[in-house]
């Protein structure tokens, strides 16, 4: 025995059982939305409790988890579930990419390329890609079943007729396997060609919804789009303001109330890997250095 | 009369269980590819140690569970442990337990969802004579980067010809979960085979 009061990693042990059985179905059928009995957990519904469902169900003693929020090992989310599963699980957590075995995320896909050991856990708000178009459950489960992708396509069509090209920035749907029709979760589409090929295993949690999904590693992900108005990955006007990368997503940080704004890397473990292999940006020190030079 | 002596099941199942269902989940998201489970050493005679690591790591009282008239003697042990009914309706089954020598494999009779739930299908857990000298097969899909080998030896004559329409169907099908010793691969729905004729 031991002093931690809860059983590991929180759950139950049937609990764990029927979300295992969820995930392996849904590895099995990739991209297709697995009904699960979504648990209540010690967090509200919206803070990533379908991704700490699945986190759970997989976690073992030997894993290092990493959790990241936006990209970031040090918001309020990321921090939370992490000393969460340190508490319940004891697991050893980390903010490496690298070193993590199982890497639970909020709308980011990391920087740093995955390896063949490594699982992605991703929070999912809304699972269904076409919710916003047609509300109800029913219809969207027979369009599934058809593969009638047609009205997502018109959804893209739109985009282009009103505003030029295709405006969805992110949640971005894909084709996985050549089947099914999948939300990514709100990842900026940035991150979607990493999804593609990825050599990781890649679980999807929806707790409020009650679906997981999942891409097998090595699976054909494929951005919706015409032929004459491809995917595009959207591109920075500038390199990361701290580590100078031209190759990253960048989040936007107003710095002052004079218009003053900073663009940095929203993957942290990413951005302070690099300043530590002495890459620089342009405003090294952030934004107090700047107004200390003023 | 004695009641039969009934084996112990894990010796940890909180911790034995999750090495057990991640070891299932990484054969499942790389098709062919052998993993070891850790067995559950005080398997019944007969009963392959992965197999019965699968079977213990999965079935519950939401499961009902069919076995194959070979393995039929392992109903007690598994029903106490897992406490997952045991069904004759194979139809009705979530999970099934078969020993693919003595009965072999018939894919088709098995649940394989329906096309808004193809989730509601069964998931085979087949104990096999050997996962490494059986005739070459290549198979490619999801989770596999090119082409996979696998060499399983005891399937069925027709076992290509059964994956065919297996994957024919998708999404719906059933999934396998094929064990020998305390090693195990898994075949699931998306998985084509590209040559070979088991």
């Amino acid at each position: 025995m031991t002093d931690n009061p809860y059983n590991f990693a929180y759950l139950d042990e049937q609990t764990k059982r029927m979300i295992r059985r969820a995930i392996l179905k849904a590895v099995a059928i990739p991209g297709y939305q697995v009904p699960f009995a979504s648990r209540e957990m010690p967090m509200p519904y919206g803070w990533g409790t379908g991704g700490v469902q699945v986190t759970a169900a997989i976690l073992g003693p030997k894993d290092v988890l990493k959790v990241i929020d936006q990209g970031a090992d040090d918001t309020t989310n990321a921090v939370s579930i992490r000393a969460f599963f340190a508490k319940t699980a004891g697991v050893q957590t980390t903010t490496a990419t690298a070193e993590a075995t199982i890497i639970q995320t909020r709308h980011r896909i990391p920087e740093a390329p995955l390896g063949e050991d490594q699982v992605l856990v991703y929070q999912v708000p809304i699972p269904e890609p076409l919710r916003f178009l047609e509300p109800r459950e029913t219809e969207t489960r027979t369009m599934h079943a058809l593969s009638e992708y047609g009205l997502m396509h018109v959804k893209l069509y739109e985009d282009i007729a009103r505003f030029g090209h295709i405006a969805t920035s992110y949640a971005y749907p894909v084709e996985v396997a050549g089947r099914y029709v999948m939300d990514p979760s709100p990842i900026p589409k940035f991150d979607n060609p990493k999804m593609d090929d990825c050599p990781a295993l890649q679980l999807f949690g929806a707790g409020r919804e009650k679906r997981i999904y999942a891409i097998p590693p090595h699976t054909r992900v494929v951005s919706l789009d015409f032929d004459d108005h491809p995917f595009e990955r959207n591109r920075f006007s500038q390199p990361c303001a701290l580590c100078g990368a031209g190759d990253s997503y960048l989040d936007e940080v107003v710095t002052d109330d004079r218009g003053g704004r900073l663009f940095v890397c929203s993957d942290t473990d990413y951005c302070e890997g690099r300043r530590e292999a002495g890459h620089r940006g342009h405003q090294p020190g952030g934004p107090e250095r700047k107004e200390a030079a003023e | 009369m004695t009641p039969p002596r009934l084996e112990a099941g894990f010796a940890d199942p909180v911790i034995e269980g999750q090495a057990a269902f991640r070891a299932t989940m990484d054969a499942m998201a790389r098709p062919g590819r052998i993993v070891v489970l850790p067995g559950v050493r005080t398997a019944p005679e007969g009963l392959a140690p992965a197999a019965c690591a699968a079977i213990l790591a999965l079935c519950d009282f939401e499961t009902p569970l069919w076995l194959s008239p070979a393995m039929a003697a392992h109903g007690p042990y598994l029903r106490f442990h897992t406490g997952a009914p045991l069904t004759a309706d194979v139809a009705a089954a979530a999970f099934a337990l078969v020993d693919a020598a003595q009965d072999g494999i018939d894919l088709a009779r098995f649940a394989q969802g329906v096309p808004a739930y193809p989730d509601r299908s069964a998931t085979i857990v087949a104990q096999m004579p050997s996962l490494r000298d059986g005739a070459p097969l290549v198979i490619a899909g999801p989770g596999i980067a090119a082409t996979q080998d696998m060499r399983v030896a005891g399937l069925p004559a027709d076992f290509a010809r059964q994956w065919a329409a297996n994957r024919a169907s998708f999404p719906l099908g059933v999934d396998l979960i094929l064990a020998a010793g305390d090693e195990a691969l898994a075949l699931p729905r998306s998985a084509r085979i590209i040559e070979g004729n088991g």
